[in-house]
């Protein structure tokens, strides 16, 4: 009745988990000292946190997850295999089915869709059948943003046994050399950033000041470009002096939530009970964000240090950094800088020196967007289902392992390091009243020269478009998506609108993960809202019914309103649209429900997208 | 008969505001303790008061002074001055929402009376998202990709019609009736039996309830003690009784007797609601606010009873 594993499942599993101890927890045979102890238990479920280490070594090794497989983690880990099977279904990168060895997922999001991802979609399906059909060895399926739109149209390829490899500038080229059976492809590096208007000036640039010009693989590089001085002036200056700087500078979260860290970091480190822990939140999803991959290709080794004085600050001796999962060389170089770290003893039991411990531990998603909601990326940090939790409590102090917990985005934690280098008064000098400091924006869609633009708080639309070498000569700007699918369209008249919290707010727009994505006249407005809603419907958990239904009667309304075949009149769809946004808005748990309508509500409102019916 | 009445610790009362009322209720109490014990009806779904609240189903979402969004009246503590509204259009507008896309993607026709009732009265329409979709094959959705679902068919609404599941004796699992609610798995793990056999599985809309690899109840971890069935608010987890008194058209509620005892065989003292029609028992279920079930039982208690029922003259037995 029970699956077993094959030796080569059972070598990726122990590849993670070193060999079982026992039988009890999937040792091929039982000794005698087995029959008279039972050693599993608690021990093994205290590992569930391992969960998606282990699938992911399994997908990764196998191509795929079995019956067997599953049930080798299971007994491993001491989870139910109902559990099991639950958590894996929920992440897109797992498939619980048998298929072939190399998946290439072809991103067919708002970016990379009208700049050849659609048609390379074409081709591939003219090549290789449809989505999921095995071509000899190989697949391709479309796929969300993947975070490269600087380098659409974008690819990720999963392939069993070897390295996965994520591309930008794809072609049919590219997916056949991948998927190769003797492919040498490995991720480039690629150029990515930074992105400065002028590429020989990089004096104004602060938080991305290193990127493109240290060797991120190397520690001594890093502290050669002033890496570890934060955190020396942070051991210096004690927790509280930190946190006060951090206050005092006025620093708002970048994540999009805009919450002061000042705040969040106090609350953690008063908590009472210990132990507390911090948390990089990477798993970078929005679609058009490609900011924080880009940091920790380039400059690693800030994201360690700044999440080290978070700990110090935050009293926490443990930090994880939760990465997205279609980030290879991202994972890579973190994984890299997290082992050198160590090594070179800033991370570990004594900590520079100081005697202080601070040690990560890097975890990877697995194809959930929903895991950058920070409850969700609690839950599968601890090897369960990304879904959201109910607030309050609040992760500071009820968080990852039900622990005191101050959560961060990458951009925001780098920003630390600034906080710290120049002080708080010269930082809170940087920017505007309400909103101080650098910012990131990633500019993607129709622009010359799309990638990551560091600007000061205070910068237009305009400014950044212009920055990014504006709209290519002939073509005319129609529409610009602020804050990604969670965000909002504008259209050309909000060109000089201030990107600052305290603007945005005035204004109605968002300024969310800091994405500014460019349509042109050739863009098809309504087209990219169909693609909206669809990635809602997908990335939605399922957990409340006003996003798990709303998000499906979104889509299906839109759809209604373009096939021409309406309930009632157009005018009666676009009603319908606006009351389930309203119900996602107001009654869904989480972020993404409350925000799934926001992008298509603006293209109603603002472009007026459908008006008069399907466009 | 007497019981023991346990008695909480004494607990502090904070002063509220119901709709503009004012009123106390007891520290750790939730929004939807005190609206009941203010008589401000409150739609639930999947609340249950022997369960740990999951607040997935968010039909019982009231307004509180202060919060930019809805709040789940089920699951959140009152908190002294406290001001709630549990009637705006707000409020309206998103019950009655939930109730709709409940009710026009699942089978919720046996939900309880009171679910009945409330989509009357906040004026849920159902069928305005389009015809409903034809159910499908057995097994479909169990093999659903997450994130990966194709365009919708501009001609109809998605449901999660499908066949019904029967692969054991016992009970029955009917999913196009299923909510996702999470009671089932809630009382399959750790909030009464810790056998963990089903859990969610998939995500989104393709979300179901699922063994492992959706394999049938006999080679999963179910141990039958039924109590999915007894936390089920849609009938989408049934004794294989009633469902197959249903196909028969001879299920009826209003020619059965309920009859309460003590389950026979072990010396817990589980109390019994035992369901009769026509002289034959075609359920057991155990009261919620029991003292010793909570509502719970094991497969003796909930399946064990078909000895009862037999009629079989004394000489028609085998010999020992």
């Amino acid at each position: 009745m029970e699956a077993a594993p094959t030796a080569e499942e059972r070598a990726a599993v122990d590849g993670l988990l070193g060999p079982p101890e026992t039988g009890w927890v999937g040792a091929t045979e039982r000794s005698a000292d087995d029959l008279r102890v039972v050693r599993a238990g608690r021990e093994a479920r205290e590992q569930r946190h391992l969960l998606l280490p282990a699938l992911h070594a399994l997908q990764a090794g196998v191509g795929w997850i079995s019956r067997g497989g599953l049930n080798y983690v299971c007994q491993r880990l001491s989870v139910p295999p109902a559990e099991a099977y639950g958590v894996a279904t929920f992440y897109a990168m797992f498939s619980v089915e048998e298929r072939p060895a190399n998946v290439v997922h072809v991103c067919d999001d708002l970016a990379c869709r009208g700049a050849g991802g659609l048609a390379l979609c074409g081709e591939l399906e003219r090549d290789a059948g449809p989505e999921g059909a095995d071509a000899g060895g190989w697949t391709w399926v479309r796929s969300p943003c993947l975070g490269m739109c600087e380098q659409a149209p974008a690819v990720f390829a999963q392939r069993a046994g070897r390295p996965e490899v994520a591309l930008g500038g794809a072609t049919r080229e590219t997916v056949a050399e991948v998927v190769a059976p003797d492919s040498a492809v490995i991720c480039a590096g690629g150029v990515g950033a930074p992105q400065t208007a002028d590429a020989g000036s990089r004096d104004s640039l602060r938080l991305l000041r290193r990127a493109g010009v240290v060797d991120p693989t190397s520690i001594d590089d890093y502290r050669a470009h002033g890496g570890y001085e934060a955190l020396r002036a942070a051991y210096e200056m004690g927790p509280g002096r930190v946190i006060e700087a951090i206050t005092e500078a006025k620093l708002l979260g970048r994540g999009g939530a805009a919450f002061p860290t000042g705040v969040k970091w106090q609350a953690v480190s008063t908590q009472p009970a210990g132990p507390r822990y911090v948390v990089c939140n990477a798993d970078e999803s929005e679609p058009g964000t490609f900011k924080d991959r880009v940091v920790m290709e380039q400059d690693p080794f800030a994201v360690v240090e700044s999440l080290t004085v978070a700990g110090f600050a935050c009293g926490a001796d443990r930090g994880f950094v939760y990465i997205r999962g279609e980030y290879p060389l991202a994972t890579e170089r973190m994984e890299h800088a997290i082992g050198e770290a160590r090594r070179h003893g800033s991370l570990g039991d004594d900590v520079m020196g100081s005697g202080r411990t601070f040690d990560i531990e890097l975890r990877r998603g697995a194809g959930a967007y929903i895991c950058g909601e920070e409850t969700a990326l609690f839950n599968s940090l601890e090897g369960k289902r990304g879904e959201p939790r109910n607030k309050p409590p609040f992760p500071v102090t009820f968080g990852v392992f039900g622990r005191p917990t101050a959560i961060n985005n990458v951009e925001t934690l780098i920003n630390v390091l600034e906080v710290l280098r120049i002080g708080a008064d010269a930082y809170a000098a940087i920017g505007t009243e309400g909103s101080t400091g650098p910012r990131l924006f990633c500019l993607s869609g129709a622009v010359e020269r799309p990638g990551v633009y560091e600007v000061e708080h205070g910068a237009t639309v305009r400014d950044l478009i212009a920055l990014a070498g504006g709209v290519p000569r002939g073509s005319t700007l129609k529409a610009v998506l602020l804050g990604g699918a969670a965000g909002g369209f504008v259209g050309p008249d909000m060109l000089d609108a201030r990107l600052t919290f305290e603007d945005a707010r005035q204004g109605g727009y968002t300024l969310g993960s800091g994405v500014i994505m460019v349509f042109d006249e050739r863009a098809d407005l309504v087209d990219l809202c169909l693609r909206i809603a669809r990635f809602f419907r997908d990335e939605s958990c399922g957990q409340c019914v006003p996003c798990r239904v709303g998000t499906v009667r979104q889509e299906e309304a839109l759809h209604r309103l373009v096939a021409g075949t309406p309930i009632g009149s157009a005018q009666d769809e676009l009603a319908l649209i606006d009351e389930v946004a309203r119900v996602m808005r107001d009654a869904s748990i989480c972020g993404l429900g409350q925000t799934a309508a926001n992008a298509v509500q603006s293209a109603i409102s603002k472009l007026g997208v459908f008006d008069g019916g399907a466009a | 008969m007497s019981q023991a009445v346990p008695l909480d610790r004494p607990r502090r009362l904070l002063d509220l505001e119901i709709d503009g009322r004012t009123t106390r209720a007891p520290e750790g109490a939730t929004i939807l303790d005190a609206c009941r014990a203010e008589g401000v009806d409150t739609p639930t779904m999947c609340y249950a008061g022997n369960l740990t609240p999951v607040n997935a189903c968010r039909v019982c979402m009231v307004e509180v002074e202060g919060s930019r969004v809805l709040v789940p009246a089920c699951s959140r503590p009152v908190e002294d001055g406290m001001k709630v509204q549990t009637d705006t259009e707000r409020v309206r507008h998103s019950r009655k929402l939930v109730m709709e896309f409940l009710a026009s993607s699942v089978d919720t026709s046996l939900a309880s009376t009171d679910w009945l009732r409330w989509m009357g009265e906040y004026g849920a329409d159902p069928s305005r998202y389009g015809a409903a979709m034809e159910p499908m094959e057995t097994g479909e959705r169990d093999e659903r990709w997450a994130g990966h679902h194709h365009d919708p068919d501009p001609t109809i609404a998605e449901t999660v019609a499908q066949p019904v599941k029967v692969d054991n004796e016992l009970y029955v699992r009917d999913y196009e009736r299923c909510v996702l609610c999470y009671k089932c798995v809630e009382a399959c793990g750790v909030d009464a039996q810790n056998t963990f056999a089903i859990a969610v599985a998939g995500r989104g809309f393709d979300a179901r309830i699922s063994t492992e690899f959706a394999v049938p109840l006999d080679e999963s971890a179910c141990v039958y003690c039924g109590n999915c069935i007894g936390v089920c608010p849609t009938g989408a987890l049934m004794f294989k009784s009633e469902h197959d008194m249903r196909a028969e058209e001879t299920w009826d509620e209003d020619a059965q007797t309920v009859t309460n005892t003590i389950c026979p065989y072990c010396g817990v003292g589980c109390e019994l609601e035992v369901h009769v029609q026509d002289n034959e028992i075609v359920k057991v279920s155990s009261p919620e606010d029991h003292s010793v079930t909570s509502g719970h039982l094991c497969i003796k208690g909930r399946f064990g009873f078909s000895y009862v029922q037999s009629r079989r003259g004394r000489d028609d037995r085998r010999p020992r």
